[in-house]
């Protein structure tokens, strides 16, 4: 075992983790679009995929290898080094904000002090894969696209920061095992800060879905108005680069809630074993929740979606981490678990 | 050489070499993108000394948002590179001279802050750092408990300078038709859905 504790073996078994981790999340997030889909038809009284493989499982794949064996498109007009940097970009943040995600105690590649403030970091560098992509697209609908992007995730960037800050109030630290170990309680479901902090649960989901670029607040690609905004000259592989990357800031967003406000990997039942098995069951319930708001909901016009975002969730989200802060320091039970740091 | 090393001097020399790129790139849009990197590069840094909260802020505050404005507005400027490039020479002599008064200031300073005798007490006058406290808990100490008012007031300048600028630029023009939302919201029965029967009308 020598080997492992020199710095190169420690390089070794990091390499080797991240690449079990990232495998583990794309092949998982072939099953999740296909589920999104079906879900969707299922609501639109639809099929959806039913073709490739038994029930259509196999469809994401047929998808992969279309995308791969096509042609690369690259518009005459576009910077083309910009052009394909935008998408790797995307794709390599969405991966590497996952270092940090604890799957079950112990089971995450770093255990970062700072993990909330990690993850925040990554997802603000987010913005700029679309930016990118349309400006270097050298046309209209991608331009205007990135423009709106740009101002729709920074808007939401600062809600969604200030909603955790009332769950780093009750935990007192931002490593995100941290977060979830201060939620294990006698009371299972009902220890975890869902219920302390309930109005900023579902702030926080839709302040995901804005962050994300979902519907209803798909603006930056909205289909009846900029064609597919800022990936319109997108084709083949770059186009599916950009895909996987929003995809999984999605499931990672489907992960952050989990964590901050679901107790992660603890069981919601006291007496029945936590693992990493509650964590993927959170993680799909919530991607089901997002694919059906994408069924149901219809999309928002830009001034509202700008509206809310500054006249009401900023506000509100304030409002919560005073009440927090108060509530923490007169220890109302369920506020004040400074079980580590304080 | 251990990889702590190597890192450092990967990060180092990105930063370096993107800052060199920011002056030099050709296209203003590529000089952001390149000082995004600097901005990048310069956090890896700082995550190597062990100031892994100033990184993440370093990212979030600087790369995340105000690097986004500037690639924003940098964008929509429609520049004539040409013309940026002809000043070049006329202000080269002025820019030197500048860069190297910097130079000389900055290494006075550091090389009195590694070097002079006293240099040890003054750090520790200003804050000391105990033993196995991460930064961000130090930090905050230092900001909320120690200079708490210091903070406040530095908090309530910059609101002041950004409802200054807010006001500034504020103007309500008229004959502009705006929503809103709570007069729709509030109001009263006047409005009704009605079935309409095809070909007669309401």
């Amino acid at each position: 075992m020598a080997f492992f504790d020199t710095s190169l073996g420690i390089f070794i078994i990091i390499l080797a983790q991240c690449l079990a981790v990232t495998v583990a999340i794309l092949v998982s997030l072939a099953f999740l679009l296909y589920m999104d889909r079906k879900v969707w038809a299922a609501v639109q009284m639809r099929r959806g995929p039913n073709v490739v493989g038994p029930w259509g499982l196999l469809q994401s794949f047929a998808d992969f290898l279309k995308f791969v064996l096509k042609e690369i498109v690259i518009p005459a007009g576009a910077d083309k080094a910009v052009f394909l940097i935008a998408p790797l970009l995307t794709f390599v943040l969405a991966c590497i904000a996952w270092v940090v995600i604890p799957f079950a105690d112990g089971w995450v590649i770093s255990d970062l002090n700072v993990g909330v403030l990690y993850i925040f970091a990554i997802s603000s560098l987010g913005v700029y894969g679309i930016i990118m992509g349309g400006w270097a697209s050298n046309s209209k609908y991608p331009f205007l696209g990135g423009l709106r992007s740009a101002a729709q995730m920074v808007s939401y960037e600062v809600s969604i920061g200030l909603i955790i800050i009332g769950v780093l109030i009750s935990t007192g630290s931002l490593n995100l095992s941290e977060i979830v170990r201060a939620q294990d309680g006698a009371y299972g479901l009902f220890s975890w800060y869902w219920l302390p902090h309930l109005p900023m649960v579902v702030l926080f989901f839709v302040s995901a879905l804005a962050e994300t670029n979902r519907p209803p607040f798909d603006l930056p690609e909205a289909e009846s108005e900029l064609v597919a905004g800022y990936q319109v000259e997108y084709s083949s592989t770059p186009y599916l680069l950009f895909m996987i990357g929003e995809y999984m800031n999605i499931v990672l967003m489907c992960a952050l809630l989990s964590i901050l406000f679901f107790g992660g990997w603890l069981s919601p039942i006291p007496g029945l074993p936590d693992g990493v098995l509650w964590m993927v069951v959170k993680i799909v319930f919530f991607f089901f929740l997002f694919a059906m708001v994408k069924a149901i909901v219809p999309r928002y016009r830009y001034d509202q979606l700008m509206r809310l975002g500054w006249k009401v969730f900023l506000p509100m989200s304030l409002g919560w981490v005073v009440i927090a802060a108060i509530l923490a320091r007169l220890d109302v039970i369920g506020y004040a678990r400074f079980a580590a740091g304080g | 050489m251990g990889l702590t090393q190597l890192a450092f001097y990967v990060f180092a020399a990105v930063a370096v070499g993107s800052g060199v790129l920011v002056i030099l790139a050709r296209n203003p849009v590529h000089s952001v993108l390149w000082l995004i990197l600097a901005f990048f590069s310069s956090a890896g840094l700082m995550v190597l000394l062990g100031a892994e909260f100033i990184a993440m802020l370093l990212v979030i505050v600087y790369v995340g948002a105000v690097a986004v404005l500037f690639l924003f507005v940098v964008m929509m400027l429609d520049v004539d590179f040409a013309e940026l490039k002809r000043g070049l020479a006329d202000y080269l002599p002025v820019g030197a001279l500048v860069g190297l008064v910097l130079l000389v200031e900055l290494s006075l300073v550091l090389g009195h802050w590694a070097l002079a005798g006293a240099a040890p007490e003054s750090r520790e006058a200003v804050f000391a750092i105990e033993e196995g406290v991460a930064n961000t808990p130090a930090l905050g100490a230092i900001l909320y408990d120690k200079y708490l008012y210091m903070f406040q007031a530095a908090g309530l300048i910059l609101l002041v300078a950004m409802i200054g600028a807010i006001v500034l630029t504020l103007r309500h023009r008229p004959n502009v038709k705006r929503q809103d939302v709570l007069t729709q919201i509030y109001r009263g029965r006047d409005v009704e859905l009605k079935d309409v029967e095809p070909g007669q009308g309401v």
